[in-house]
């Protein structure tokens, strides 16, 4: 299959010619596939929002290349508000960009700028906001008036509203409760699930990530280090701790029973698989 | 032992537009906080875990009942600045508390403000910085820093005015593993060390083992109040609040509704592989 998205030998410098110079990405190459779910982790400062904010032209590579359907999207500069509009980037704490004074207007804002027609923008912000799950009696409401959760919800339905064919989203659970962070996942899954597009997730859960993601790519000071399905990566604590990162807590919890002697999959990463797996085991009358 | 805090029957409504009725955040809380020890406050988003903190160092004043810092009234205006000097606080965000282009003219930022002669800040910002691992980097811009790296300069600001007690709202939600436990191991420290108390505010569940006691705030009131072990075994009341039970929990939870002889208490992944262990042992 072709990438949707192609990242080759990214470099990008900040503050060059500064004596703060420093390269946030040193040679990063990634593919991202059409329909996929890809997650994306790393230890702070890996550079994770600097590779994000290339794939949608927002920064520029210092060296290397971002190809969106196999075009380097700065091979002609005045393409590149185009592709912003079809790879969506949803920051970190986005609900700091709201500024309008209807729930309705802020999510119209993208589609606006895309000249789009009336109708049309009516009809894609409720749409969004359907799949960011907001109540339709929310869109006549100020976006300060509601909570820190809906605010964000509001924020995602603004990108989701230009029907990006990718959306990345920024560590969009960050801050939220438990209960509000497992049911904005579930709306982005549905979402995936219901639109086919892709979506990129970038956080530090790592149970968030094990929950959600087809493939995981792992970044690091050098790159990508690792990349595959959610049990490849995560069968591999030892290289995830030496770049500062860590297993799902049940995968730990699985390691441990297998340094007992316990015949369990080490690769699980869900309470339900662990769970299974040790059902079967009493089943099978295994020895501990 | 003293009380580092004291609130007594404290409420707090945030204001509404005029004619709209008062809705509490916060709806009689009575607590204390023993100097010196490690708590951790849970709760769900509007269960009035923020409100409460900024009532530690008078952020926020109290619509009724008290707030007492080491046994000074929070509302007495003439007490603010010692107060704010012994109660420190770290916000969630930290791009709304860094105030200088240098990192460590922004770790001296409060020592400065304090009179503290210049010698001494230079002393205290490097052993600031050196606690939260970021001396190398001193000199740098910190709006060039990572989220988790502007973070921890935040907390570095907060050590160098030497607090009695440091409120960390939210302070680990953008950190990765690693730095959050570099921050957790930090207060840990600072808590066992030089016996300065710590309030952690946080939605991870897993931080509660770092404490020796464990808040539960929902509808504005303490809902829950104990050791660790004894809060986070509850699964059914965690979710009745909007919280997640530990994922070792949550297994152990399955188990034993299957007819599995073990604890749910096993809250560290060493012990539930252990109660796992000996329940198959005896199987």
């Amino acid at each position: 299959m072709e990438p949707i998205i192609r990242v080759e030998n990214l470099v990008h410098t900040y503050g060059e010619g500064t004596p703060f110079c420093r390269s946030a990405v040193d040679g990063i190459s990634l593919d991202i596939y059409p329909g996929e779910f890809l997650g994306v982790i790393g230890h702070t400062g890996s550079g994770k929002s600097t590779l994000i904010q290339h794939l949608n032209g927002l920064l520029k590579p210092t060296a290397g290349r971002v190809l969106f359907h196999g075009k380097d999207i700065w091979e002609d500069t005045k393409k590149i508000r185009e592709v912003r509009f079809r790879v969506g980037l949803v920051f970190q704490y986005p609900e700091y960009q709201l500024f309008e004074e209807t729930v309705r207007k802020d999510i119209s804002f993208g589609p606006k700028n895309m000249g789009l027609d009336e109708a049309e923008i009516a009809r894609r912000v409720e749409r969004a906001a359907a799949f960011a799950g907001l109540a339709p009696e929310l869109l006549d409401q100020s976006p300060f008036d509601l909570s820190g959760g809906q605010k964000r919800r509001v924020a995602i339905a603004g990108v989701i509203a230009m029907e990006p064919e990718v959306l990345i989203l920024d560590e969009p659970s960050a801050g939220l409760d438990p209960a509000g962070r497992s049911s904005l996942l579930q709306n982005i899954r549905d979402y995936h699930r219901s639109t086919g597009g892709t979506v990129v997730l970038v956080s530090h859960s790592m149970d968030e990530i094990a929950e959600n993601v087809d493939r995981i790519a792992v970044l690091s000071d050098a790159g990508v280090v690792m990349s595959g399905t959610p049990q490849e990566v995560f069968s591999r604590s030892e290289e995830l701790e030496a770049v500062g990162l860590t297993v799902p807590q049940v995968t730990k919890v699985a390691m441990e029973l297998r340094r007992r002697g316990v015949a369990v999959d080490a690769s699980v990463y869900t309470v339900e698989d662990l769970y299974c797996s040790l059902t079967a085991l009493r089943k099978g009358g295994a020895p501990c | 032992m003293t009380h580092m805090i004291e609130t007594k029957q404290l409420t707090y409504a945030y204001p509404r537009e005029e004619g709209e009725p008062l809705r509490y955040a916060l709806n009689g809380v009575d607590l204390t906080i023993d100097a010196g020890s490690f708590v951790v406050v849970l709760g769900h988003n509007g269960s009035g875990k923020s409100t409460l903190a900024k009532h530690f160092n008078a952020v926020l004043l109290p619509m009724g009942g008290q707030v007492l810092v080491e046994g000074m009234d929070t509302a007495d205006e003439a007490l603010l600045l010692e107060i704010r000097r012994r109660v420190g606080m770290v916000f969630q965000n930290p791009d709304n508390q860094i105030v200088a282009n240098v990192v460590e003219e922004d770790v001296a930022f409060g020592p400065e403000n304090m009179g503290i002669p210049s010698q001494e800040i230079q002393e205290r910002v490097d052993s600031a910085l050196r606690t939260v691992g970021m001396e190398s980097f001193a000199l740098h811009a910190p709006h060039m820093l990572s989220g988790g790296q502007k973070q921890r300069i935040a907390i570095a600001g907060i050590l160098a005015m030497e607090p009695r007690c440091i409120v960390l709202d939210e302070a680990t939600a953008m950190l990765d593993p690693s730095g959050r436990r570099e921050v957790l191991d930090t207060v840990s420290r600072l808590n066992k060390e030089k016996g300065i108390t710590i309030i952690l505010i946080t939605h991870h569940m897993d931080e509660a083992a770092y404490a020796d006691r464990v808040l539960i705030l929902n509808d504005g009131v303490v809902a829950l109040d104990g050791a660790p072990r004894a809060i986070l075994s509850q699964v059914e009341k965690l979710r009745a609040f909007g919280l997640e039970p530990p994922h070792t929990v949550e297994l152990l939870d399955l188990l034993q509704r299957d007819g599995w002889n073990v604890p749910l208490d096993a809250i560290s992944v060493a012990e539930c592989a252990d109660a796992i262990c000996s329940a198959l042992g005896q199987g």
